[in-house]
């Protein structure tokens, strides 16, 4: 019995409606009990099954949910039994809103929003590909694991927090704290690139990964005017298009001009950027790009001494 | 946990905090979030119903508690736009009766109603909730040494809510009214039937309380005047600002950090004459280190602004719509650490804590921004509200 929860606990919410027929053992109650135990112990509210028509519609091996009346728990639960089948794109439309879009979800499923998702868009996930055609709102990959983040528009506040892997790349410009607490881990390397300008405290308390702010605006090159850029810095690199004063950085960050291995180090996320808005690369990368880097590893040794 | 200090307030209150707080609503359940704010307005002066605030704040659900929601909304009572509009709760009917005492003895009462409110599922222990259309009598204010009847108004708010046991007067402009209570915001708008008004602004606030207690007078909006203020965040130099604008006469009796930033404003904007972006400055005043890098004038202006109001600096995380007749301002704390976002479609003007609920009541609006921080963002209305016949004018816009 013991084993058996274990093994339902793994599977998402839509089996109480499709259990896979290997799962059946002859003598073990069956039918409304069954779900019954299940639905208890996956807390299912909704399945995507009961929704009204027209909410949930397979076609050409996709599946389109209008999340127009929908909270995000519904959504999401939706989503995750789409995953769960197998489900390799979800289009989702009529998006305001809506939390936590994809987020623990360890499939590459592509993930496209049509609308303004809400917050903690990707969190925790590990895999998938979201693609927003819209503005997105705070906390973007809130501590994505893997997968790949496109936002066809402009971030909110606190993108890439605590990620740990993966990529994302905002076309324009992303509010306070992007990247705050990004870190990495031998082979995981979070990278963020952002096309236009950051606001205050990018890579606060940054511990490792990539952060790349292009600074492209509409009407061309524009200052960098973000201030307390990597204050607490104590790992990773943000490398940023253009200039900076020395009063806009945080006491925890060190600059200098990038050097040319740093530009072929963040070619390929510069090319990936341009694939997916548009852009030269080469013109990109011809600019004057600056790195920053943490002075020290533990900038707060000392600071609560014992 | 209560402000610091309030139970020093509650001086002159028979019973103290626990008969001021009568209808108070705690739940045990805690869902951690933020505040939300929501704000909308048509500088064009064109009024419209409140069913688009509704909706909006009702997106931002995951954001309040269902203890507190409320709005404010300019334009709503044309009809009596000279006349001072108090909105009053009552615990009980001696409040009532010693409210309307005072009333008539200072004023002229020209109309006196119930506020029109109907019942709504999560709307329950409502207080006993009244408006009065009336206008300061003369005597009354030239016996008080006071020219401008705002400060016989202002006088007249402290003293209900200071001395009358289980009365709070929660709006008190001109034209305008704030509407508020326990339960979340759509239900609060249902319940005030805020479908019936027309407003050319409109805020609204779902409250998700942290360190004060829910009760109806301290949902937002806060209101002084026609000045009222939804405020995410907290305010941790509540005490200080409390007691600076004590000195000038007004009284904390609402439990809840945002009434010091309704008084605050009327005292900067209204009695000290300040710009809007001033007020600003020393609401949200600049890091010393800021103040340094700028040009001399702008140094020597912040640095007397920080000089002089030092006291009404307010320290922590807030994100504000602060409004009145002609403008909503929306502002944060200098480094931002509450959201706000502002939209421009036109005419119509957007601040609001997530940027998907002003997509979801105007599908056309495309410019929409994320302010910094300490940065004012004025939205101003075409004429300046003041008189009647303007108010006229505008309602022939209206559709």
């Amino acid at each position: 019995m013991e084993q058996k929860k274990k093994e339902w606990s793994q599977k998402p919410g839509w089996v109480k409606e499709n259990p896979p027929p290997a799962e059946k053992k002859s003598g073990e109650k069956s039918g409304a009990n069954e779900e019954e135990e299940v639905g208890k112990e996956m807390k299912i509210e909704i399945d995507h099954h009961a929704a009204l028509p027209g909410v949930f519609v397979r076609k050409n091996g996709k599946v389109q949910i209008d999340a127009g009346q929908l909270h995000y728990r519904e959504l999401n639960n939706m989503v995750k039994g789409a995953v769960a089948e197998g489900t390799e794109e979800i289009e989702l439309d009529n998006i305001y809103g809506q939390r936590y879009i994809g987020s623990g979800i360890r499939k590459p499923v592509k993930i496209v929003v049509h609308g303004v998702p809400g917050n903690d868009l990707g969190a925790f996930m590990d895999g998938p590909k979201i693609i927003v055609e819209r503005n997105a709102q705070d906390g973007v990959g809130n501590t994505m694991n893997n997968g790949t983040i496109v936002v066809h528009g402009r971030a909110g506040d606190i993108v890439g927090m605590g990620m740990r892997g993966g990529k994302i790349f905002i076309k324009e410009s992303v509010g306070y704290r992007a990247a705050i607490h990004m870190k990495e881990y031998r082979k995981h390397m979070p990278v963020l690139v952002v096309g236009g300008e950051t606001q205050d405290f990018l890579g606060e308390y940054m511990a490792g990964g990539i952060v790349i702010a292009l600074g492209l605006t509409a009407n061309g090159d524009s200052r960098f005017t973000a201030r307390h850029i990597g204050t607490g810095m104590h790992g990773g690199l943000i490398f940023i298009r253009g200039e900076v004063e020395e009063h806009q950085l945080g006491k925890e960050a060190a600059c200098e001009p990038a050097s040319r291995d740093d530009i072929a180090a963040i070619r390929p996320y510069v090319e990936e950027y341009v694939d997916y808005f548009g852009g030269n690369a080469d013109d990109i990368l011809s600019s004057r790009f600056i790195r920053l880097w943490p002075r020290s590893s533990r900038p707060f040794e000392g600071l609560y001494a014992y | 946990m209560r402000p610091p200090g309030s139970r020093r307030r509650a001086r002159g209150k028979a019973g103290g905090v626990e008969t001021v707080l009568r209808g108070i609503r705690f739940r045990d359940d805690k869902d951690f979030s933020g505040c939300s704010i929501f704000g909308m307005m048509n500088a064009a002066g064109r009024r419209f119903d409140g069913a688009p605030m509704l909706t909006a704040i009702a997106n931002m659900k995951e954001r309040s508690n269902g203890l507190g929601g409320g709005f404010a909304a300019y334009g709503i009572y044309p009809e009596y736009a000279d006349l001072y509009c108090f909105h009053v709760m009552y615990g009980d009917e001696a409040g009532k009766r010693e409210t309307e005492d005072f009333l008539a003895a200072n004023f002229s009462v020209e109309q006196a109603e119930v506020i029109p409110t109907s019942a709504c599922d999560g709307v329950s222990d409502a207080p006993l909730l009244w408006r009065y259309f009336a206008q300061p009598r003369e005597a009354n204010v030239s016996a008080c040494e006071m020219e401008d009847p705002d400060d016989f108004m202002v006088q007249a708010v402290m003293r209900i809510n200071a001395d009358i046991d289980g009365a709070f007067t929660f709006s008190s402009g001109k034209n305008m009214g704030v509407f508020k209570g326990v339960g979340f915001p759509e239900d609060i708008g249902r319940f005030f039937r805020l479908d019936e008004y027309e407003g050319y602004i409109w805020v609204a606030h779902g409250r998700f309380p942290t360190n004060t207690q829910a009760w109806w007078g301290g949902a937002h909006p806060f209101n002084i005047l026609d000045w009222s203020v939804v405020h995410n965040g907290e305010i941790s130099s509540y005490g200080i600002n409390q007691r600076h604008l004590e000195m000038y006469g007004y009284k904390c009796t609402l439990y809840t950090d945002t009434e010091v930033i309704a008084y605050a404003v009327d005292l900067l904007v209204r009695r000290h004459g300040l710009s809007v972006a001033d007020m600003a400055g020393v609401l949200a005043a600049p890091l010393w280190e800021d103040i340094d890098r700028m040009p001399p004038r702008e140094r020597e202006l912040h640095t007397a602004l920080r000089q002089t109001y030092g006291s009404l600096l307010l320290n922590g995380p807030f994100s504000v719509i602060v409004s009145n007749l002609s403008q909503m301002i929306g502002l944060t704390d200098r480094i931002r650490l509450r959201p706000l976002v502002a939209g421009r479609n036109g005419d119509w003007m957007y601040l609001s804590s997530e940027e998907a609920p002003m997509h979801l009541v105007d599908a056309s609006l495309t410019e929409t921004w994320i302010p910094s921080g300490g940065e004012p963002i004025i939205f101003q209305l075409r004429e300046p509200a003041a008189s009647r016949e303007g108010v006229e004018a505008w309602g022939g816009a209206a559709v």
